[in-house]
């Protein structure tokens, strides 16, 4: 089953166009994008199973850590660039959102909603960091190290000068609804953002 | 008595013998007017003759890359851990071709040929040859054999040198590039190397100014140098560690304690003869290869290695070397190799980048040093294998 958030980025993603895959995972995404829209995809993971995942599936997939940053590409050289559950995990997530769109002409970014009510309701009722089955990690040993909420990436979209095309959020059934749009921080459990850095958009 | 070879071995493998008369212009200006390239295959080349893979081989191998040469053989080919019936590089799919380069000691002419011209061994009359000679000298193999393309071109350390020339010169004549354990140029270091085993060669005193064999000697003392010098930098601290720390982990169960300082016979000599295992290794090591290497091979491979730098030609930028690269690529380093350590490779890949092309790259965990590539290290195999199963599919997608 493909991942909610998925189904809608790859609306967004032109036929043929070139993509890089910022923590691509098992390359699922990639693949579907190859498969349905004949793109030019590259992933980078630092995973060494999904990197053979990947490699199961033919796709083009680059060992690189993230936090290394990503000097190693030109500007301007994809079309889209993605970032897709993987930006709490980060140590800086404000440098890659920029270097994401030197690189691509525009980006997708999705996150897990740490403002979502439910998180909300176990922090304030439990007095503990949320644990979920959408955010399964204790504390100390989860791999995400920078959660947001929609607001905070709002505000960083804004202090970086970056143009959202699209916001949107859904909940782990990828279900939108006319209250989520109406209260996407407090209603969201992913949220997804199509941005760019450029303003003839 | 094939039968007696392990399941997954190639077999019993007969090199063939493929003679050239078309001179071979060559880099340096020179040209060599005929020679004879050596060459073993394994696997079934299909009608179509689409599922050719080529390898290429590193300093001081041979085409003999898989299987055994006689029934009562108990080494394999240099590569056997990769190549062979259901193998990364599996026989079952593909047609693999491998060759001993023009200029090496096994077969193929090269120093220790006669020349035609002179009646004598070519000796240190045999040209330099460069990365580009030898690909060149391929892509005439590749014509005899009848392979239009190469479904992929295959080779660590200096073969990996040669797959990248491939998809640089020939971009129409490969599908895919497999660069193992390689750099896209030498450093300094690298050469610096080379020449400490190439001086202790011609400073040998048998070394004749490079005419040993017609004095019927050869230089032992200085191959034996080079190759104990080679090795070194072949394996890792850790592997050498590892390698000749065992006897201890025995008694103390801590494989590295004693940082690999096994002794040779348990005590010191207090002499300046061979106290440690690691000394006595290096002395066999060096002996049986100057047994079986030819002196002048090894200055003219180190010569290659040393010439190689692609981007000479692109104003020193290597990624509009690239440029008209049609093929997709796979780039693999291991993380202790410190003769063409991982930042070597992802310096390959990113040149890649800048030229818009399909690569992948991964980087092993592996202990043993640039050897790894020659070894069946898991996640190097599960790699290669996925890789080459990708495409071989495509070729067969392809067909259909």
């Amino acid at each position: 089953m493909m991942r909610p958030d998925l189904e809608i980025i790859q609306q967004w993603i032109d036929p043929g166009s070139k993509v890089l895959d910022l923590g691509c995972g098992d390359g699922s995404l990639l693949n579907y994008l190859n498969a349905n829209k004949e793109v030019r995809g590259i992933g980078l993971e630092i995973d060494a199973d999904n990197i053979q995942r990947c490699l199961d599936s033919g796709i083009n997939v680059i060992e690189q850590n993230l936090d290394n940053g990503l000097s190693n590409f030109q500007s301007g050289s994809f079309d889209t660039v993605l970032l897709t559950q993987t930006l709490q995990a980060l140590s800086k997530p404000d440098v890659l959102v920029e270097e994401m769109l030197r690189i691509g002409k525009k980006g997708i970014v999705t996150f897990p909603n740490f403002g979502n009510w439910k998180s909300r309701l176990y922090l304030a009722s439990k007095g503990r960091m949320p644990v979920s089955k959408f955010m399964p990690h204790s504390w100390y040993n989860t791999p995400n190290i920078h959660f947001c909420t929609v607001k905070d990436f709002d505000a960083l979209c804004k202090e970086k000068n970056i143009k959202i095309l699209t916001r949107t959020v859904v909940d782990l059934e990828h279900q939108g609804s006319w209250y989520m749009k109406a209260w996407p921080n407090l209603l969201g459990e992913i949220a997804i953002y199509h941005i760019t850095k450029e303003t003839a958009c | 008595m094939s039968d007696s070879f392990p399941t997954d071995s190639v077999g019993l493998v007969e090199p063939q013998v493929y003679h050239f008369d078309e001179p071979l212009p060559l880099r340096s200006g020179k040209s060599i007017p005929a020679y004879d390239l050596i060459v073993e295959t394994y696997g079934t080349l299909n009608p179509d003759k689409t599922n050719a893979i080529l390898i290429c081989h590193a300093l001081s191998s041979d085409h003999h890359a898989a299987g055994f040469n006689s029934a009562d053989n108990t080494k394999p080919g240099w590569w056997d851990a990769c190549i062979g019936p259901g193998k990364a590089i599996d026989t079952n799919l593909f047609h693999v071709v491998s060759l001993n380069n023009l200029g090496g000691c096994s077969g193929s002419t090269g120093p220790a040929s006669i020349n035609p011209l002179t009646g004598k061994y070519y000796g240190p009359d045999f040209p330099v040859i460069t990365v580009r000679d030898w690909v060149l000298s391929q892509v005439r193999l590749m014509d005899r054999l009848g392979i239009a393309k190469w479904a992929a071109v295959v080779g660590g350390s200096l073969g990996g040198m040669q797959v990248l020339r491939w998809s640089i010169s020939y971009p129409e004549r490969l599908d895919h590039a497999v660069c193992i354990a390689a750099a896209p140029k030498l450093s300094a270091q690298n050469i610096a190397f080379n020449e400490v085993a190439r001086h202790s060669i011609t400073s040998d005193v048998n070394f004749h100014k490079g005419r040993y064999l017609e004095h019927d000697t050869y230089p032992k003392q200085g191959l034996m140098l080079a190759r104990m010098v080679g090795h070194i930098t072949y394996l890792s601290d850790s592997a050498m560690r590892a390698k000749f720390g065992k006897s201890l982990s025995d008694l103390e169960q801590n494989s590295t304690e004693n940082f690999g300082r096994d002794l040779r016979s348990g005590k010191l000599s207090f002499g300046f003869n061979i106290d440690f295992q690691v000394e006595s290794y290096l002395h066999y090591q060096g002996e049986r290869f100057s047994e079986n290497f030819d002196a002048n091979t090894y200055l003219l491979m180190t010569k290659a290695l040393d010439y190689f730098d692609p981007s000479v030609d692109y104003e020193g930028d290597l990624s509009k070397a690239f440029e008209k690269s049609d093929c997709k690529f796979f780039v693999l380093s291991f993380s202790t190799d410190w003769r063409f350590p991982p930042e070597r490779s992802r310096e390959i890949v990113t040149d890649l980048l800048k030229a818009g092309k399909q690569v992948s790259y991964i980087e092993i965990e592996a202990d043993q040093g640039h050897d790894a590539f020659l070894l069946a290290i898991p996640r190097y195999i599960d790699a290669l294998s996925a890789y080459l199963k990708k495409v071989h599919k495509e070729l067969v997608d392809d067909a259909s």
